[in-house]
């Protein structure tokens, strides 16, 4: 589509999309009149930056549908946020949005050169996180034979992948790695498989390991963007030439701000994505801030498309953590050990890739007046804490006490995580 | 029949258990016994001390993470199978040892042991008359 045409669809999407939420979002509502900005003021593409920004935060604090835009009876499906402090963020979907949603999600498959002719495993995770479900009805979209055998099991995927013929497969990068070391141990060899390509996504991945799942898999490896706030996976994906990800900007509105000044960046600029949903009906987001950090290009891509370019996500602003496709911030730690009150909420959290699959160390001082003569005491005292943890944000975590006082006090910003994956 | 046992937490760190021992050294702190549980990542060091309030005082304040128990304490006969004897004693009544060590102090051979129920195991000394041990022999 030719930019201008873009642009004016864009212009079109977005006055209905601020009259909508004014109108239909109390939340909203306030927030725009707070910031002295009507929906008539909304005129051009360039208007979006007098829109006040949406934060994770906004989710959690209109828990559960308090930000939802239609009445119930108009959502036919809810999803949830993986992991996040106390409650989690709820999500809601129209019909129209299962649709657009599966539309993007079947473009971004294309891309990969997935075809009606696949037969395609979905290993992501089925259920409240958009994972499974999102990739599911994209697959269908498409017109592939989908296999919707979910996450876990490694056994029975591989006997799946090489008893179906799988064709594509879509789950985290870092499950894939593993299945891939996996089939020795399962007594099956890439001779067995028929895997042509892999749409991985839901934590961020580099260059390396894209090159390192084409080797040991023999495949093309492509990687899908999504996050559940805006829509789930399928809101970019990369094309062939990896060079970025082509956002579907008729449906979801990229910027760039400086993670400072949340002042607007140029192109080729990186800053902190936000983005605003053109034409979602069941939770339209203004301008939300998802806190990756990422740089937007304009310039045709080489495959011919023109949609706008998404650098390769780098990093974040906040201190969040994707552990396994589930999202952390470093506080759920904190707010767990404070509740508890048996150890002090001095820590530190280490996060290590080891066989593929991220794992999560906590060190935790010691109180002393918890200290007994028995070695069994320290190890109850580990496992509930290890209990509460697990039940809190849905991730195994080993606890190891230390002495108190030995984690380092910063008089700044505390430093509570080492993240040695990557390296 | 108890004395006061120190315990101490330490991670495993080479030279570490020698640096707590080095403090009580220094402070003339005569170690009667001692005996560690570890684990992969840290140990317990359980002690008898010759002055365990003042061991106490010198370990907090070299930052050590320290406790002071009770614990029971019982003299043996220093011939084959005294211990054992004892132990039939508190297994008969159901009574398990949590954990025990032995060491002797001049001509005395010594027992410390924490069981599942002090209570009761209490009751098991003093009905068998057993020979107990204060913090006053180990002068």
């Amino acid at each position: 589509m030719p930019r201008e045409k873009m642009r004016a669809l864009q212009t079109e999407r977005l006055k209905e999309l601020v009259n909508r939420v004014y109108n239909n979002v109390s939340f909203y509502r306030q927030r725009m009149d707070e910031a002295g900005v009507k929906p008539s003021d909304i005129k051009t593409l360039e208007d979006i930056s007098k829109l006040p920004f949406t934060h994770k935060q906004d989710l959690r604090d209109n828990y559960p549908f308090g930000l939802f835009a239609v009445p119930m009876k108009d959502i036919v499906r809810v999803h949830g946020s993986s992991g996040t402090t106390g409650k989690p963020t709820t999500v809601g979907y129209t019909k129209n949005d299962i649709d657009n949603w599966s539309e993007v999600v079947a473009r971004s498959f294309t891309m990969a050169g997935i075809s009606s002719d696949d037969i395609m495993q979905v290993s992501y995770g089925y259920g409240l996180f958009t994972g499974g479900l999102g990739a599911h009805y994209g697959a269908e979209k498409v017109g592939c034979s989908v296999i919707p055998i979910s996450g876990g099991n490694t056994r029975r995927q591989l006997q799946l992948m090489a008893d179906f013929g799988s064709t594509a497969l879509a789950c985290t990068p870092s499950y894939a790695l593993h299945l891939a070391d996996a089939m020795a141990e399962h007594g099956y060899s890439l001779s067995d498989m028929k895997l042509k390509a892999g749409v991985f996504g839901a934590e961020p991945w580099t260059e390396n390991m894209r090159k390192e799942l084409e080797r040991k898999w023999g495949i093309k490896a492509f990687d899908i963007y999504g996050l559940s706030e805006i829509m789930g996976p399928g809101v970019s994906h990369d094309c062939e030439y990896h060079c970025g990800l082509h956002v579907h900007e008729d449906h979801f509105f990229p910027e760039i701000v400086d993670p400072e000044t949340k002042e607007p960046l140029p192109d080729g600029q990186e800053g902190e994505l936000v983005f605003t949903t053109l034409t979602k009906e069941g939770i339209p987001l203004l301008r939300y801030n998802t806190r990756d950090l990422s740089t937007l290009y304009r310039e045709k891509c080489e495959c011919g498309r023109t949609l706008v370019r998404m650098k390769k996500i780098t990093g974040r602003s906040d201190d969040m953590l994707i552990i396994r496709g589930v999202n952390l911030f470093p506080s759920q730690i904190e707010h767990v050990l404070l509740e508890l009150g048996e150890t002090s909420a001095h820590y530190m959290l280490y996060v290590d890739r080891k066989n593929n699959l991220d794992t999560l160390e906590l060190k935790v001082e010691l109180d002393e007046s918890k200290l007994t003569d028995t070695i069994r005491d320290l190890q109850n005292l580990s496992r509930k804490i290890e209990h509460a943890l697990n039940s809190a944000i849905g991730l195994s975590v080993k606890v190891t006490l230390v002495e108190p006082k030995t984690i380092a006090r910063s008089e700044g910003k505390a430093k509570r995580v080492i993240d040695n994956r990557n390296k | 029949m108890t004395i006061r046992q120190l315990s101490v937490f330490l991670e495993n760190k080479t030279g570490y258990l020698n640096e707590m021992l080095a403090q009580l050294a220094k402070y003339n702190i005569n170690i009667i016994a001692l005996t560690v549980a570890d684990t992969s990542e840290y140990g317990i060091v359980r002690m008898i001390v010759s002055d365990p309030e003042k061991a106490l005082d010198i370990l907090r304040e070299g930052q050590f993470t320290v406790r002071m128990h009770d614990i029971l304490s019982l003299e043996m006969d220093a011939a084959p199978g005294s211990l054992s004897k004892i132990l039939n004693l508190f297994t008969e009544a159901d009574i398990c040892i949590e954990y025990v060590y032995a060491f002797s102090f001049g001509s005395k051979s010594i027992v410390v042991f924490r069981t599942n129920n002090r209570d009761k195991a209490i009751e098991i000394i003093n009905e068998n008359k057993l020979k107990s041990i204060r913090e006053a022999d180990l002068k």
